[in-house]
């Protein structure tokens, strides 16, 4: 029994995101739920609708969830397969393998997300196409984000190889309470609202409240969420050459599945 | 002859470690080079240098006259590799990997590719399988269709045939005599089964601690330590290293 508890101890330990993995998601789960159950407790009365807000709060996470996950799931299904080395020995351009995935990712992600759509109109008589043609640039801002959250991951599981897997999949989770995604800004201690502030989430997520209760666009919310896209998308993709180049060097790609 | 892989003086580190301490060679048209040595002597290391998914520390490889460092793209397109630590992606049917490839590596008619390589490598009857139920002497032949399916001048096989039953094994080799001889393609290999190298290849490396001990034919190897075979040399030069370490 020693021995095996060893074997899992060591691998944690040699690990920093395997520990970082521990440490963070009851943290992240216990500071969402508490924000939302704060905001409720305080504002009953704010939203007139609020299974329509909620839901289609919900429906845009989920969009920016499958867009970032879908994205590393390209990514990490080459490494479970082993055919990593295999895709980085063919004669493509990173920018290409970035395309492509972007592409793939979308496909993915939109296949997720007309159900949900059409699923909530008979269910609960609400129909996200209600924020009108400011959808198309809500979801497109979230596209943007999401792509730029995979191809962050990416650039990790590049550097660091797959130990690096478990953020995968938590990177969501721990920008969702700062990204205002059921409850306003103002729910936010003052610290979180400054990292908040400069996260795109909370400009697209208070616009969509916005034109669901106040029956109008704020134009300012749906820019500032572009801008910080373009900053983060631009950043994403240095990294991810660096990350790359980083890789020749310490000889993750050769090394990636082991 | 002239030389399709020129390694000069390449070294890696990683920090402190060396890996590759300066090695140089060359491997000509229509040659088969063995790369030996004991695990951890910088095979793996040689290799992913010469893919450029290593970078060296320094030094500088050329394939077909042209140099890595500015040439990737280009040299990916006539180099292919083949390993069992690597795979296919299991789920896809093995007509569907070939495909995919084909189209990353740009061929032009991939149908015949596929049909010409399916016929050689005799694995026409798996095209419609899943690739991650063949077993193991299917899959080398599936992956060995794969690295040929842009019809590399340069091939770079690391231990092409680990865990293949003796007959597959010979297929294998025989294969790739064959090949090699009909499109005068470049081989280097690197494998711990001496009598694969023995068979295959026209001169040797023995690498130890990231460097170059010893190279020549096969049979001068043998006859210069006067041992039986290139596996008594091969143990030799790794023990008496060791002797002097």
């Amino acid at each position: 029994m020693y021995g095996l508890f060893l074997r899992h101890f060591y691998l944690i330990t040699r690990s920093f995101p395997r520990v970082l993995d521990l440490v963070y998601w009851p943290t992240i789960q216990i500071t969402l739920w508490g924000f939302i159950s704060n905001f409720f407790a305080t504002h009953t009365t704010y939203y007139n609708n609020a299974v329509g807000v909620i839901l289609t709060c919900a429906i845009l996470y989920d969009f920016l969830f499958r867009t970032s996950i879908g994205f590393n799931m390209l990514f990490l299904e080459e490494i479970w397969s082993r055919n990593f080395t295999n895709l980085f020995i063919a004669p493509m351009k990173i920018g290409e393998i970035l395309i492509s995935l972007v592409i793939t990712a979308l496909i993915r992600s939109l296949i997720g997300l007309v159900p949900a759509i059409l699923l909530t109109s008979p269910l609960f008589g609400i129909s996200i196409l209600d924020l009108g043609i400011f959808l198309f640039f809500l979801f497109l801002s979230l596209y943007i984000f999401g792509i730029t959250l995979g191809i962050l991951v990416s650039s990790g599981l590049l550097r660091f190889g797959p130990s690096f897997e478990n953020i995968a999949w938590s990177t969501m989770f721990l920008l969702a309470p700062f990204g205002c995604i059921y409850y306003p800004i103002d729910t936010l201690p003052e610290i979180f609202q400054k990292i908040a502030y400069a996260l795109p989430l909370v400009y697209i997520f208070e616009e969509a409240r916005n034109i669901l209760i106040n029956q109008n666009v704020n134009i300012e919310n749906v820019y500032y969420a572009f801008v910080l896209n373009a900053v983060y998308f631009t950043i994403s993709i240095i990294l991810f050459y660096y990350s790359f180049n980083a890789a020749k060097k310490k000889g993750t790609l050769i090394n990636m599945g082991e | 002859m002239k030389n399709l892989i020129e390694v000069k003086n390449i070294k890696k580190n990683y920090g402190k470690k060396e890996a590759v301490k300066g090695i140089s060679f060359n491997v000509q048209e229509n040659e088969i080079l063995g790369l030996l040595g004991p695990n951890g002597s910088g095979k793996t290391t040689t290799i992913g240098m010469l893919l450029g998914l290593l970078k060296p520390t320094s030094g500088q490889i050329f394939i077909n006259d042209l140099k890595l460092e500015d040439n990737r793209i280009k040299i990916l397109e006539i180099i292919n590799f083949i390993s069992p630590y690597i795979e296919l992606p299991k789920k896809l049917t093995v007509k569907q990997n070939l495909y995919v490839y084909s189209k990353l590596y740009k061929v032009q008619n991939i149908k015949e590719r596929i049909e010409y390589l399916s016929e050689k490598l005799r694995i026409a009857e798996l095209l419609d399988s899943i690739t991650g139920e063949l077993s193991s002497g299917q899959k080398n032949r599936v992956s060995l269709a794969k690295a040929l399916i842009n019809e590399p001048r340069v091939l770079l096989l690391d231990e092409p045939t680990a865990s293949l039953d003796p007959e597959v094994g010979d297929f294998v080799r025989t294969f790739l005599e064959e090949y090699k001889k009909e499109k005068k393609i470049s081989i280097l290999l690197a494998s711990h089964n001496m009598n694969e190298v023995t068979r295959l290849c026209k001169s040797v490396l023995m690498m130890k601690n990231g460097e170059i001990i010893d190279k020549g034919k096969p049979q001068d190897l043998i006859d210069k330590h006067g041992r039986n075979n290139l596996e008594e040399v091969f143990l030799k030069l790794s023990r008496s290293k060791n002797e002097l370490n």
